[in-house]
């Protein structure tokens, strides 16, 4: 069990660019596939990862590894997704290797880059509305109070430029009132 | 590259490392630039560990590789440190306080996740982080969409996500491939290659783009 979870989380930390947003998508598919969460349980995950400092996905890399081997599981997942980021790291830096100079590199990041739009995108649409899709509530007030905090709170980023741990508390509140 | 050879002076710095990456920890949340400016105080100004030059390398080196960028530039500093040895005790630095914070959340949600308060609250939370995606996906367009190619292949790949069954590793595979193919033929018929959006913004920022995260 501790072996499938580190080769998963190595997996999926192989092809993390971008940091963390743009493989959530990833994760889900590949601990469902495991048969490990469902897409409600994905739900909190995420939302309480979102909570913490670092990269949404290692966090919910370690919970998915506490669920299901304890402290012992959620070390080794966390490990096997930090693992490529370091070894990649070490060699880039080891042997001074700057990528950015190189055209190829940077082409293939003016490549990447678009994917890895879409895919943040996609993580938006389905982390945010996937559970009410596949219980086909999608059009119901659940959806509608969602839009309504996640509206209110990009207009409190983007215009008042408020902490996200600000966003965070005031939205905790505001699903009290509307949920 | 420095490997098992391990210099006793290089010993005594690994503690000091891992208690620096220790203290940053906590900071990186929302991650981005306002974490490279931790990361830069802490290192540069404070410990006097490296120069402000060299953050450059660990910018691009850090931006680079997957996974977040806190993570990758503590391994960075780590490795120009102390060795492999530096770098993990700089990883395990920046990613112990984390795995606490996210793990005493994890357990105290699942003691109040029966409360209908709590379960509401976190509903809360989750449209909040959606909120939060999506302000990483506009930094992100912003960095990335700026020709007819680039825009095209993000719309591609969103409808081949929301349509089709095709798992995302093709997508990330996918992407550089025709990037650089794109690339080696304007380039051999003489066009310009231009890689990255023109950046209006000072020396400074433009050196750490926002989209990191």
């Amino acid at each position: 069990m501790l072996w499938e979870l580190f080769i998963v989380f190595f997996r999926v930390g192989c092809l993390a660019f971008g940091g963390g947003y743009a493989i959530m998508s990833l994760i889900q598919r590949e601990t469902a596939g495991m048969g490990w969460i469902g897409i409600e349980q994905f739900q909190e995950i995420g939302a309480l990862s979102g909570m913490a400092p670092g990269s949404i996905a290692t966090n919910s890399a370690t919970l998915i590894g506490y669920e299901q081997g304890g402290l012992a599981g959620a070390i080794v997942a966390t490990t096997g997704m930090i693992l490529p980021s370091l070894i990649l790291v070490v060699l880039l830096a080891a042997f001074f290797i700057r990528l950015h100079d190189r055209l190829s590199v940077r082409s293939a990041f003016y490549g990447l880059r678009p994917i890895i739009t879409a895919l943040i995108v996609y993580a938006a649409i389905s982390f945010g509305f996937g559970g009410q899709a596949e219980s086909g509530g999608l059009f119901g007030w659940e959806t509608l109070g969602m839009l309504l905090i996640c509206g209110g709170c990009l207009l409190a980023i983007v215009k008042y430029k408020l902490h996200p741990l600000v966003v965070l508390l005031l939205s905790a509140v505001a699903g009290i009132v509307i949920f | 590259m420095k490997l098992a050879a391990v210099t006793s002076a290089e010993l005594r710095m690994l503690p000091q490392i891992f208690i620096a990456f220790l203290k940053i920890g906590p900071s990186t949340f929302g991650g981005g630039y306002a974490m490279m400016a931790t990361i830069e105080k802490e290192v540069v100004e404070r410990k006097g560990w490296m120069k402000t030059e060299e953050m450059g390398d660990m910018v691009s080196v850090a931006g680079s590789a997957p996974g977040g960028v806190a993570v990758n530039s503590a391994a960075f500093i780590g490795y120009r440190l102390g060795g492999v040895v530096g770098a993990i005790a700089a990883v395990s630095g920046i990613t112990l306080p984390t795995l606490a914070i996210i793990l005493l959340l994890g357990l105290t949600y699942s003691f109040f996740a029966d409360y209908v308060k709590v379960q509401a609250a976190l509903k809360g939370i989750h449209a909040a982080v959606v909120a939060l995606i999506l302000v990483a996906a506009w930094k992100m367009a912003r960095a990335s969409l700026f020709d007819t190619l680039t825009y095209m292949l993000a719309a591609a790949a969103l409808a081949v996500l929301l349509l089709t069954n095709l798992s995302s590793v093709w997508l990330i595979l996918g992407g550089p491939v025709i990037g650089m193919a794109v690339m080696g033929i304007r380039r051999s018929r003489k066009l310009d290659v231009q890689t990255e959006p023109m950046s209006e913004r000072s020396n400074k920022e433009a050196m750490l783009p926002e989209y990191y995260i």
